[in-house]
């Protein structure tokens, strides 16, 4: 099947998440390290396209100046209040640097930790929907197949857990365990297998009496190797659907978790965290609160059009 | 129905039950100990255990939770480890802001979303149908503390037409009837705008798609034959069938009446129960994080009960006590 043929929501929801991956991947590298703070006084809320001298000195700070002028004993910097002279032997570095998306009010490059924290953010998303991926499948698989007590008790719990308000659910368990990264996106695959679960095993009760599973079990294949062999394939078309939609809620409760405080903690960036930032110093820099929504909105809606075009794909090509 | 209606409540005591008890064992057994305030070693030693004796914590784990569960048994929440107030007068005081802030969100989110599919219907695939699947795709995809905070950045700060937080103004606190309600009115325009906006997304794109169904479907058919206007078949024929499974996604909401929107409340510094969860969360404040969910996990049964009482109102189809 050539690009062309492809549904056009299959189209621009892989090409929207694929160079927005792709950005986060690689420009993380070129954009340099988001963490570094420019000297406050400076180089704080700098509007995009802002261009200032960064000056290294030997303990490693750095402080900004508009204009550098050489003279007797050192350098003469300009910018915000008074000029300030500095011994040459203090300076390691003197640097031109330009912001593209202006600094926030550490003054940190917005540009890296944009980057970054897509990198953060997408990292999280992911890995948290492999952890809930395979939970829910093997729930499912598993209350599917068994059925009776184990499949009342599981399905009760996942309804329980889906009945909650999930954001409300995600703060509860950060609150009590305070998490790590790692346990982060524990927590947030953790929190998330109940759909996964629901629909694996509306699946293989549908496909459980059909004559290939029926087959395989005449000829002595064991559980395992029928869930594996026979069962998880023919569950992987609206599992991938639901993955897509399901890649979305999780960068959306990462944000949220961030912007809360309790989830991608400081001064590791992310975008929730950037967005809640951003609301400290309401009415004074739209671009520091603009942009960091804006991504995460956009990976939302690249999610949501690979999920329709998944769909569509599978109406067109029920193979 | 009966017999269906007291199995349902017995369930549901036990659902509240459990989530109580699995919310306070994980607490209690969470790494670490469990209040910022115990864990601060710039306090002397007999300080911090006057406030573990102050907070019950010196008790062995099982009086703990006895008493906890014979305290909630007769209403008693427990006392707050950061105000010293009981619990129960807390969520009193906040559940109301919240109901009255999530309310006003559902309900524009659901007029708007009605609104908005319907008018998608009319013509689907054209001009104004594409035009706006995108803009609820975009509202779905937004988060809500953004959308929040980019609200009070345009209309609080550089155009101030609203305020940006709280539920009342000193003046609005000190009036009484029409201007006190003004006074609300005019500070809950913009985080309901917030909950309505990032809401209506999800509820159009639902409902423009089983419109879209319900408009193919015979008896829609039969009343456009019939000589029935396009408009009315969708509105008067189509459109209640359609809304029908929204009936559960309403029923399913009640939560969030009572948990709030909880960044909405976060941002505007609303006195409501997502704020009061958020903080008890910061300060980690068991017995209010405890109370908190029990609250809306009573929330949560009573919004399953509901919601299938009401479909089955609605839909005589349904039968209650066949399946359960």
């Amino acid at each position: 099947m050539s690009w062309r043929s492809l549904p056009a929501h299959l189209r621009h929801g892989l090409a929207v998440l694929g160079v927005l991956t792709t950005v986060c991947v690689v420009g993380p590298w070129v954009a340099g390290d988001p963490t570094t703070i420019v000297e406050p006084a400076q180089a704080s809320l700098l509007p995009p396209g802002s261009t200032r001298w960064v000056v290294e000195h030997r303990d490693g700070s750095r402080t900004a100046a508009q204009e550098v002028q050489r003279q007797e004993g050192g350098w003469l910097l300009t910018g915000r209040g008074e000029p300030r002279l500095i011994a040459a032997g203090e300076v390691v570095a003197l640097r031109r640097t330009t912001f593209w998306l202006g600094t926030d009010t550490l003054g940190r490059d917005v540009l890296a930790r944009l980057l970054w924290g897509g990198r953060v953010s997408l990292a999280v998303g992911l890995t948290a929907l492999a952890v809930a991926m395979l939970l829910g499948t093997s729930v499912g698989l598993l209350a599917g197949w068994r059925g009776g007590l184990v499949d009342g008790v599981l399905m009760r719990l996942a309804d329980a857990l889906l009945a909650f308000p999930s954001l409300f659910l995600l703060l509860l368990v950060a609150a009590i365990f305070r998490p790590s990264l790692t346990a982060l996106v524990l927590m947030l695959g953790g929190l998330s297998w109940m759909g996964v679960a629901r629909l694996v095993r509306g699946q293989v009760l549908s496909l459980k009496e059909r004559e290939f599973i029926l087959a395989a079990r005449g000829i002595g294949a064991s559980p395992l190797r029928i869930a594996l062999v026979h069962l998880l394939p023919n569950t992987l078309t609206p599992l991938s659907q639901d993955a897509a939609l399901r890649l979305g809620d999780l960068i959306l409760a990462e944000a949220s978790l961030s912007f809360l405080g309790f989830g991608v903690a400081l001064p590791l960036p992310s975008w929730g965290g950037m967005v809640a930032e951003a609301g400290e110093v309401l009415g004074t820099a739209w671009w520091l609160i603009l942009l960091p929504g804006l991504a995460v909105a956009t990976v939302v809606i690249g999610a949501a059009l690979l999920a329709d075009g998944l769909a569509e794909l599978a109406r067109l090509d029920p193979a | 129905m009966g017999r269906w209606l007291l199995r349902r409540l017995a369930a549901a005591a036990l659902i509240v039950w459990l989530v109580a008890t699995a919310t306070f064992f994980a607490a209690a057994l969470a790494p670490g100990d469990i209040t910022l305030r115990l864990a601060d070693t710039r306090v002397s030693p007999s300080i911090r255990e006057q406030w573990r004796r102050t907070f019950d914590l010196d008790q062995p784990l099982l009086t703990r939770y006895l008493r906890w569960m014979a305290g909630a048994a007769r209403g008693d929440l427990s006392t707050s480890w950061t105000t010293y107030r009981p619990v129960a007068t807390m969520i009193a005081e906040a559940l109301p802001n919240t109901v009255l802030l999530a309310g006003a969100g559902l309900l524009l989110e659901l007029l708007g979303g009605v609104a908005i599919a319907l008018h998608q219907a009319r013509r689907p695939f054209g001009t104004g149908d594409r035009i706006l699947t995108f803009a609820t795709l975009l509202a779905f995809a937004m988060p809500t503390f953004w959308v929040a905070l980019l609200l009070v950045e345009v209309f609080a700060f550089r155009l101030p037409l609203f305020p940006p937080s709280h539920m009342r103004s000193p003046a609005g606190e000190m009036a009484v009837g029409w201007q006190r309600m003004a006074d609300l009115a005019y500070h809950s325009v913009l985080p309901v705008l917030a909950i309505g906006i990032t809401g209506v997304g999800a509820i159009a794109r639902y409902l423009r798609g089983s419109l879209l169904d319900e408009r193919a479907q015979g008896y829609v058919l039969a009343a456009r034959g019939r000589g029935c206007s396009p408009r009315r078949a969708l509105r008067v024929h189509a459109l209640p069938n359609a809304l029908l499974p929204l009936i559960t996604i309403l029923g399913l909401s009640l939560p969030f009446l009572v948990s709030g929107s909880l960044v909405i409340e976060v941002v505007f510094s609303w006195p409501g129960m997502g704020q009061l969860v958020y903080s008890a969360a910061l300060a980690r404040d068991l017995p209010t994080l405890l109370g908190g969910t029990v609250v809306v996990a009573v929330a949560v049964v009573a919004g399953n009960l509901l919601a299938d009482l009401a479909y089955a109102l609605a839909d005589p189809r349904i039968r209650l006590g066949d399946a359960a």
